[in-house]
Formats: C-alpha cells, sequence, structure tokens
C-alpha cells in the first residue's frame, strides 16, 4: 500500500513540475537572474506548493501518525551550521550553472534527452561522493 | 484573467500539484517529499531500510512526466556542454547531501512548517544561484 501511495505522489510530483513549467531549465535560471531578465514564474511554483504543505502540516500538529501508521517526522534540532550553508551554497551553484534541482533531474530522464542523463549521472555521482570526504565526515547535516 | 502572464498560472498551478503530492507523502506514509533526500539515500545505502518506498516515488516522479511529455511536448532548453552540466550534477548532488535537502525538502516542506533550517537552507542556494548567474552569464559569458 506505501509503496502505490509512494508511486502515486511521485506521479503528482512529476506532473506538478512539467505543469508549472519547471522543467524548462531558462526559466529556473531566468528566476536566479536578477541582474539580467528575471523570470518571477519559481515564486509562484513554491508559493503554490507551499499553500497545501502548511495545510498539511498544521494537520499534522494534531496526529502523532501518518494514515499508514509512521510516526510524523520531528522537526530538526533548529540551527543553522556550517554544513547546511556551505552545501546550499554549492547546490544553488550548480542549480544555476544547468538549472535543474535533484527533482526535476530526475523527471527530465524521460525528456531531458541526453544533457539531462549526463546531468543525473553527475549528480548521483556527487551525492555517492559525499560520505568518502573526510572534511566532511562525522559533520551531522 | 489579463495582465497575468499565463506562465504564472501554470507555475502556480503546478505549484498547489507538488504541494499535494507533499502533502500526501507527509500524511499518508509518513515522509518528507525531498527528492535528494529520496534519491541519495539509496546512493549511499543510508536509505536501505525503505528502498521500495522510494523507489517507488521516484518511479512515479519519472513516469508521469513521461506520459504527460509526450502530449505537452515540454522544451528543456538546457546547455549541450557537457562540462558544465557536469560540474553542475557534481555541485547539486554534494551540495544537497551536505545540506540534507534542496528545493523540495527544504524549499517546500521545510518553508511550509516554519523551519530555521529551511528558510536558511533556501536563502542560501537562492543566493548562490543568483550570484553564479551574475558571475557566470554577466562577467563570464559560460551560460
Amino acid at each position: 500500500m506505501r509503496n502505490l501511495t509512494a508511486l502515486l505522489a511521485g506521479a503528482v510530483f512529476g506532473a506538478g513540475l512539467l505543469v508549472s513549467g519547471m522543467t524548462d531549465t531558462s526559466k529556473v535560471q531566468g528566476w536566479l537572474d536578477i541582474f539580467g531578465a528575471w523570470d518571477p514564474t519559481l515564486a509562484f511554483v513554491l508559493g503554490g506548493a507551499i499553500i497545501p504543505m502548511a495545510l498539511a502540516w498544521r494537520y499534522a500538529k494534531t496526529h502523532c501518525t501518518a494514515a499508514l501508521g509512521t510516526p510524523i517526522p520531528e522537526m530538526a534540532p533548529q540551527k543553522l551550521d556550517r554544513n547546511l550553508l556551505a552545501g546550499s551554497a554549492l547546490f544553488g551553484a550548480g542549480w544555476a550553472l544547468v538549472g535543474l534541482c535533484p527533482g526535476p533531474a530526475l523527471a527530465s530522464l524521460s525528456y531531458g534527452g541526453w544533457q539531462g542523463a549526463l546531468f543525473l549521472a553527475a549528480m548521483l555521482a556527487g551525492m555517492a561522493l559525499k560520505p568518502r570526504l573526510p572534511l566532511l565526515r562525522g559533520q551531522q547535516a | 484573467m489579463t495582465g497575468i502572464p499565463a506562465d504564472w498560472l501554470w507555475g502556480l498551478a503546478g505549484g498547489l500539484m507538488i504541494g499535494c503530492a507533499a502533502a500526501l507523502f507527509l500524511l499518508i506514509n509518513g515522509r518528507i517529499m525531498g527528492a535528494s533526500g529520496l534519491v541519495g539515500g539509496l546512493v549511499d545505502g543510508t536509505g536501505r531500510s525503505n528502498a521500495i518506498e522510494r523507489l517507488a516515488f521516484i518511479a512515479g516522479l519519472i513516469a508521469a512526466p513521461a506520459l504527460l511529455a509526450l502530449a505537452l511536448r515540454p522544451e528543456t532548453n538546457a546547455t549541450s556542454s557537457p562540462a558544465i552540466l557536469i560540474a553542475g550534477g557534481l555541485l547539486v548532488g554534494l551540495g544537497t547531501r551536505m545540506a540534507n535537502g534542496c528545493t523540495s525538502g527544504h524549499g517546500v516542506c521545510g518553508i511550509s512548517r516554519l523551519s530555521l533550517r529551511g528558510i536558511g537552507a533556501t536563502l542560501a542556494y537562492l543566493a548562490a544561484g543568483a550570484a553564479t548567474m551574475l558571475i557566470a552569464r554577466h562577467m563570464l559569458g559560460l551560460i
């Protein structure tokens, strides 16, 4: 059952990415291009996505477990550490270079041509690299 | 609806769908819908205990756009420079695993519960993204 609902959630996420236009890397780069031809579309996507999720968190406050019995995840300790900020900065740089973040990178396997596939392969390599970098070991992200 | 560009409305509609997907995944499966975490846990083995659930999510994330793309024919406009694609992919993969989240986990799921870490991460990647655009596009002309 939970695999079926996971499939459904992934499908709605993927369809939303396509409908929102976030599969177009030039729109994502346009959003980050505040010193050039700025494109505010992504603000509508993020704003639209936050609305249902904020309602879900409100509901989750009074219900400690999800429908299938898994506990609702606790919020991580609220501190801004080095890995969070440095990692996000590296992510932002890569996001700007190509215009793909992890969700659309996965989704683009089906329509993104070789460019999407090459980006995804490099992204997976970057993910595999992280636990192998001694500098980062032992630091809880 | 005069005056509001269609792209913004499509963005809002798609955003609402993304938010509904995240809400479904939280309230039914009890999971945070973070793309980098879901796939990253499969890459480094930390997500082995619920690997099938992760794979099912990723299968849906790939299959639904694959079907829709037949009708909508999305344009990706991605660069054809292998060096930039590889550099960007490595930075996104490494960075999101260091930060333990990306646009979906920190952005959508974090901001919506007013998480300081989610908001901090989002400000950091937006600032770095804007700075990279300024340098790589307007100063160096790379992208």
